[in-house]
């Protein structure tokens, strides 16, 4: 009755000699909320970059909505329906928080060059749309009182709001969240999971990397464990944590959570 | 005009029409000011405006994508040259502007792909040593292809450029209006390039304000980021390129019309360097700033010459720091007190790359 959104096959990632992802293979299913946990170094990261094509894998594939991913070009994979977010907060600083969600809705606006110049009605008609609905956009994640603020003015946690407002407007299927609660205080993090919900719930897929325990445990449906580049487990939050191999990891590692 | 009138200080924030008003007179009776000072100031000040246009084209390049460009003052060279080419006894073509001047926009604009396409990968120091090259490369060019075929007349330059000739009305000869009245045609090429800075201005506002705009400020301030959100970054790259080239071609093209006269000592990196620091010294982004910097830094030295030589003449009976020593000096002092005193220039960029207010103002405020 679950449709798969992605599929990960025996992807793996080496830089020189060490190897950051060695054969993962997970599922990922629409509609539903999927973490991707595992101690510090783990290959979290690396799997959000070689996915979004920021990096190329050195093996295996992606097949999204059924077809197979492009490695290695950002740009397309966020044009098939993947948006992310980065572990430390990427934002157009020197532009206002509005102008940075506009910016994400480059990718699905399309006036021409020469509509641009004469102003056309086209232009003029989507710009005001794209103004639009990066307002309620903003509004959406609850930072619309800051929309003409420079987006490096904002605070910590509003500024990780407003990544993931961008990342909406180019309109994805699967939203890529690297660590959203990093950084954020009680209250901010449980807005962020009342956030991440109604994204849920408005159809978004999405895969979060989370340390905070309670965060994923309460959110996911599903959680696959990384530990060196393998994936350890694969299990509802329930059942994860029971798991032997994963206590011994989190343990064994020096920053246990 | 609305974009102009920013430069005004104060009153430009405070009473934007007064200030509209003011940057209007200014800009229309400039060269009657200049002129009781003689013709040498309207010359200058029709200099000025052609310094405007490059550094707003520049500005495209290094202000909105951040890209640091070193040779930006090759495509003025490419512009300036088709002129020669096609509107002078050289080939013996005549063509007349409307051909010669989008020809010497293209010729720039492709220009502008040709360096743009090598440099993609780099960023920062390594992208402004390549452009200072191609800059170097394409005047050397100028100064040898006479040779073995001779194409450029090498360092000779081209002569007797065609003047703009608008639809059969040579604006390089005089209008008499009465017999003691007669309009300057120094004056005639000042307004001619007003209105091209200005249908500059507009171009670049609209470009600014716009999905291109943004994108390319998205790849300025984190290219990394840029990908993420779909943003096609080789492409745009190349796009802001070859625009901001299209403005240094038609400069160049104004300025072989002008001077009638082109050859390659006219395009040295030292032109491409002043160009930067009207730029960087206005405040790079803002349109306001750079043409206040591009005014300020072509007439400062002028005045400067016409002050220091005189001085230099009475004081020590001959001529020991060259004018064009003293405009290098000056660019650099300007340089200095810019970053102690106003680091991010004359008016630091409040860019904007949206309009909220079509998202209904009301709802911003709230
Ligand atoms: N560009 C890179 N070059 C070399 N090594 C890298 C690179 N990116 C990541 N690594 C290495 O790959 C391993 C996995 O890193 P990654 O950032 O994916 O971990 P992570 O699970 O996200 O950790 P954290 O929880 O600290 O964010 C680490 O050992 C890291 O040093
Ligand atoms: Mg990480």
């Amino acid at each position: 009755m679950s449709i798969t959104l992605l599929e990960a096959q025996n992807i793996g990632k080496r830089f020189g000699g060490l190897t950051a992802l060695s054969d993962v293979s997970l599922t990922i299913r629409k509609g539903e909320v999927y973490g991707l946990i595992g101690p510090n170094g783990a290959g979290k990261t690396t799997f959000f970059n070689v996915l979004t094509g920021a990096y190329t894998p050195n093996g295996g594939e992606f097949i999204f909505a059924g077809s197979e991913l492009p490695t290695g070009k950002p740009h397309e994979v966020v044009a098939r329906g993947i948006a992310r977010t980065f572990q430390n907060i990427r934002l157009f600083r020197e532009m206002t928080a509005l102008e940075n969600v506009m910016a994400g809705h480059h990718l699905r606006s399309d006036s021409s060059l020469w509509g641009i110049l004469t102003q056309n009605r086209h232009m003029r008609e989507e710009e005001r749309l794209i103004t639009e609905r990066a307002f309620e956009m903003l509004r959406y994640v609850g930072i619309e009182r800051h929309a003409t603020t420079l987006s490096r003015n904002l605070s910590y946690g509003d500024q990780r709001r407003l990544e993931i407002a961008r990342a909406l407007a180019t309109e994805p299927q699967l939203l890529a969240l690297d660590e959203p609660a990093a950084g954020m205080n009680a209250t901010e993090t449980s807005q962020l999971r009342d956030l991440i919900s109604t994204i849920r719930q408005d159809g978004v897929t999405v895969l979060l990397i989370e340390h905070d325990v309670k965060l994923v445990m309460g959110l996911c449906d599903r959680v696959a464990v990384l530990n060196f580049g393998k994936k350890i487990a694969e299990d509802v939050p329930a059942e994860v944590q029971k798991n032997p191999e994963v206590i011994e990891a989190y343990l064994g590692s020096s920053h246990a959570h | 005009m609305y974009e102009l009138a920013e430069a005004v200080p104060w009153l430009g924030s405070r009473n934007p029409r007064a200030a509209r008003g003011v940057v209007l007179a200014l800009m229309l009776i400039a060269p009657m000011i200049a002129l009781s000072a003689g013709n040498t100031w309207v010359r200058i000040l029709d200099f000025a405006l052609l310094y405007v246009m490059l550094a707003l084209g520049l500005n495209l390049v290094v202000g909105f994508a951040g890209l640091l460009d070193l040779g930006y003052i090759a495509f003025y060279a490419v512009g300036a040259y088709t002129w020669a080419f096609l509107a002078s006894p050289h080939f013996g073509l005549h063509l007349p502007f409307w051909i010669v001047l989008p020809a010497g926009a293209g010729f720039a604009a492709l220009a502008g792909l040709i360096l743009g396409a090598p440099v993609l990968r780099l960023r920062g120091d390594y992208l402004a040593i390549v452009t200072l090259g191609f800059g170097e490369i394409v005047r050397i060019f100028m100064n040898n292809l006479n040779h073995p075929i001779n194409i450029t007349n090498g360092p000779q330059g081209v002569n007797m450029l065609d003047s703009l000739s608008l639809f059969g009305w040579d604006i390089s000869r005089h209008i008499q209006i009465t017999d003691d009245f007669k309009i300057n045609s120094l004056v005639l090429f000042y307004y001619v390039f007003l209105l091209c800075v200005v249908g500059s201005v507009i171009v670049i506002r609209r470009l600014q304000l716009s999905r291109v705009g943004r994108a390319w400020a998205a790849i300025r301030d984190d290219e990394l980021a840029a990908k993420a959100i779909g943003i096609n970054v080789r492409n745009m790259k190349l796009l802001a390129f070859s625009m901001g080239a299209t403005f240094g071609g038609v400069a160049g093209g104004l300025f072989g019309s002008f001077q009638g006269f082109v050859s390659p000592e006219s395009f040295s990196l030292m032109e491409s360097i002043a160009i930067l620091t009207m730029v960087v010294f206005g405040g790079m982004g803002n349109l306001g700033g750079v043409i206040l910097g591009a005014i300020a830094l072509s007439l400062l030295p002028e005045l400067l010459r016409s002050v220091a030589l005189p001085v230099q003449q009475a004081l020590f009976g001959h001529v020991i720091l060259d004018p064009e020593v003293l405009r290098m000096l000056l660019l650099s002092l300007a340089m200095i007190f810019m970053m102690l005193l106003r680091p991010a220039g004359l008016l630091p960029a409040h860019a904007r790359y949206s309009r909220p207010e079509l998202a209904g103002a009301g709802r911003i405020t709230e």
